[in-house]
């Protein structure tokens, strides 16, 4: 079980960038493992070390400076996560303890992983992202789920997200038992489906 | 008497597959079949085992070798294409035998790209629900299955209950009539409908291909027309089955047996559009105007008949790393590669074409030929008639069944600028390789070009044989 989403609290790093793509999330030549773990090394690998091999931050990079570097939160611009479908920038991006990504568009496939993996994809207009990012020193922002808000110092926006989507990162839950919970009407499905296509089930 | 709205496949095929409402408008769609591919095979498994969940059915799953196996002739069952490939396919063998579902491994006998085998096995049949972590398994509805490219989550997802959370696409029928020119094929057709509406024409719908030229076609064709669905920005696609579906089916080792077909064939007649169905989108293409086509630029919409002159004021980026310019002829470029084979022009019959054009013949100097059968099927009967040996007495290279040169998965490939025709699917940027030039065409064109180390149409060709 994943952890669950209520009200929660972290710094937001600023990544104000278009189009940010999944091969810049996690560059294909970091996808070296069948698993799902061990990504989080890889996040933004291009943009975070100085060079590949060495592995030396670059101290440019906004999540290797001072204040940014246990960011929870990513705010950036308009269609995040375009580009390959792979879900391991998902993965990668929640192994770093990133838990939400505020930005005006998604990818549409990278939305869905979002919220599939544990992660909450938030979209929110450019003025609003603007005042979320005004200062220049790390800001505490506050995400309460159930309100569907952003808070930040005394402004507040909200935010629209799917019922489906929402009850998954309520309750920590991944699809897969989301879907399990539906596991009767699928069986009396496929009993009766066994009866006109035995051929299926052998 | 009870009125029915009138229903195209594509909502008869959902609606039997359909088991409750989704929420946020997405239905749960029962999956009948799930292939896997030792790419994203292992993770899939690994994390479906790791989360505590078991394959449902592992009897409706198959895992199978083709994406990074090598194509190496003589290849050993862990050999990869790919730098450090072989614990993908370790891996997956692994998994795949401990989860217990169908396993096909890189030197079985029935081997292949998964979507050429899926039909050689009667895993996609008509009415079958698919998924397939693949966007090209758009193809399998060419013979009337509920097929789709899913993302490697879904797979799982699949596996572990049976069914997928879906929003039911829109609908777009593409009607076809008239008959296609000598020496014009389904490649071409294809590439015809993405030039003329466009890479996002299909608009993510569930598209159905019907007219007078759909029937005419084989199955073969009709695989490699809704091959490239996806290129078309295509949920899935879809062709009603006819006897020559049925017919096609028989007796295949995953589809229903002698006592059942009766039953299942029913069934498989009702799988049409009603006349009075209607779609969100139609589009109509007439046969007789397709020529042989090939592609120019990163996208497949950039594609022209041979003989055309590319557009003044294309995208320069594009030409750029083409290493072309506006109003410039396709034809007559120079080639340094030539590749048949993959998902899409790996069946027999586009051997066959291509070995038409080749016998007597070779290839030109400079140009490296590679052809790679689609599957251990294709390539057993291959070599039955004898096209293997016309092949490599042009000069191509005969290679062992798998995606070979589809895409670039780190090994070895063309170099970079070099300019290749190609009978695969995709010719974005750096897919066959770092900084490599693609032209898509049918085999036949890929045949003639090679020959004559240029850009060339296999009806017009003229070298030096015996003239
Ligand atoms: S042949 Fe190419 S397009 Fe087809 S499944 Fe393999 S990689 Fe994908």
């Amino acid at each position: 079980m994943r952890q669950t989403f209520t009200r929660f609290s972290g710094v937001a790093a600023p990544l104000m960038i278009d189009n940010v793509d999944t091969d810049q999330i996690i560059p294909s030549r970091e996808m070296k493992t069948t698993s799902r773990n061990g990504l989080a090394e890889g996040l933004f690998a291009g943009w975070r070390y100085v060079s590949e091999g060495n592995r030396i931050p670059d101290k440019e990079f906004i999540l290797n400076r001072e204040g940014y570097r246990e960011a929870k939160i990513l705010v950036s611009g308009e269609n995040f996560g375009c580009g390959s479908s792979r879900e391991h920038a998902v993965w990668a991006l929640e192994e770093y303890g990133i838990r939400a990504i505020i930005a005006q568009s998604f990818g549409e496939i990278f939305y869905n992983n979002c919220t599939r993996n544990g992660v909450l994809p938030i979209r929110l207009h450019s003025s609003e992202i603007a005042g979320i990012v005004a200062s220049s020193s790390p800001q505490l922002v506050t995400i309460d789920l159930p309100m569907q808000k952003v808070l930040v110092n005394d402004r507040e926006y909200h935010f629209e997200i799917g019922a489906y989507a929402k009850r998954l990162l309520l309750e920590g839950l991944d699809p897969i038992s989301m879907t399990k919970k539906e596991l009767p009407v699928i069986r009396t499905f496929q009993e009766a489906d066994k009866l006109k296509r035995p051929w299926l089930y052998r | 008497m009870v009125f029915k709205k009138a229903q195209t496949l594509f909502d008869k095929l959902w609606a039997a597959h359909r088991i409750a409402d989704g929420g946020d408008g997405a239905d749960l769609i029962a999956i009948d079949r799930v292939c896997l591919h030792e790419r994203t095979g292992a993770v899939a498994l690994r994390s479906l085992r790791d989360a505590g969940h078991d394959v449902q059915n592992p009897k409706r799953v198959f895992a199978i070798m083709d994406h990074i196996v090598s194509f190496r002739e003589n290849r050993g069952p862990d050999e990869s294409r790919s730098p450090g490939g072989g614990v993908f396919i370790t891996q997956t063998r692994k998994l795949a035998l401990e989860a217990g579902v169908n396993f096909i491994d890189t030197n079985d006998l029935r081997q292949g790209i998964v979507h050429v085998i899926a039909p050689e096995l009667g895993i996609a049949i008509p009415g079958v629900s698919l998924i397939c972590p693949d966007s090209h398994t758009c193809s399998l509805g060419a013979l009337g299955a509920l097929a789709w490219g899913v993302g490697s989550s879904e797979s799982e997802h699949a596996m572990a209950t049976g069914c997928l959370r879906v929003t039911k696409p829109k609908q777009m029928r593409v009607t076809v009539n008239g008959a296609l020119g000598e020496g014009v094929s389904a490649k071409d057709l294809a590439l015809y409908i993405i030039h003329k509406f466009g890479a996002k024409g299909g608009q993510r719908c569930a598209i159905e291909y019907c007219g007078s030229a759909i029937s005419e076609l084989t199955i073969e064709e009709r695989l490699t027309l809704c091959n490239m669905a996806v290129e078309f920005s295509a949920f899935t696609a879809l062709i009603a089955p006819d006897e020559k579906t049925i017919s096609f089916v028989l007796g295949k080792p995953y589809a229903p047996n002698a006592d059942e077909i009766a039953d299942t064939r029913e069934d498989w007649r009702s799988l049409f559009t009603d006349e009075d169905a209607i779609f969100d989108y139609e589009i109509e293409v007439n046969a007789a105007d397709v020529q042989p086509i090939v592609s120019w630029g990163t996208s497949p919409e950039q594609a022209l008949p041979i003989g055309d002159a590319i557009p003044i004021g294309a995208d320069q980026k594009v030409l750029d790393y083409m290493g072309l310019s506006g109003g410039q002829r396709v034809e007559g470029l120079e080639i340094s590669g030539a590749f048949i084979g993959s998902c899409t022009n790996g069946r027999l019959s586009d051997l066959r074409s291509a070995a038409a054009f080749l016998q007597g013949r070779k290839v030109a100097d400079g140009v490296r030929a590679v052809c790679v059968p689609g599957s251990q099927s294709v390539r057993r009967q291959a070599e039955e008639e004898g096209l293997d040996a016309i092949f490599r007495e042009a000069g191509f290279e005969w290679g062992a069944p798998g995606c070979a040169m589809c895409f670039f998965a780190g090994g070895q490939t063309f170099a970079p600028g070099e300019r290749v025709v190609s009978s695969t699917n995709r010719n974005f940027e750096g897919r066959q390789g770092p900084g490599v030039r693609t032209h898509l065409a049918s085999p036949a064109t890929v045949a003639a070009s090679a020959v004559k180390g240029a850009i060339s149409r296999a009806d017009k060709i003229n070298v030096g044989v015996d003239e």
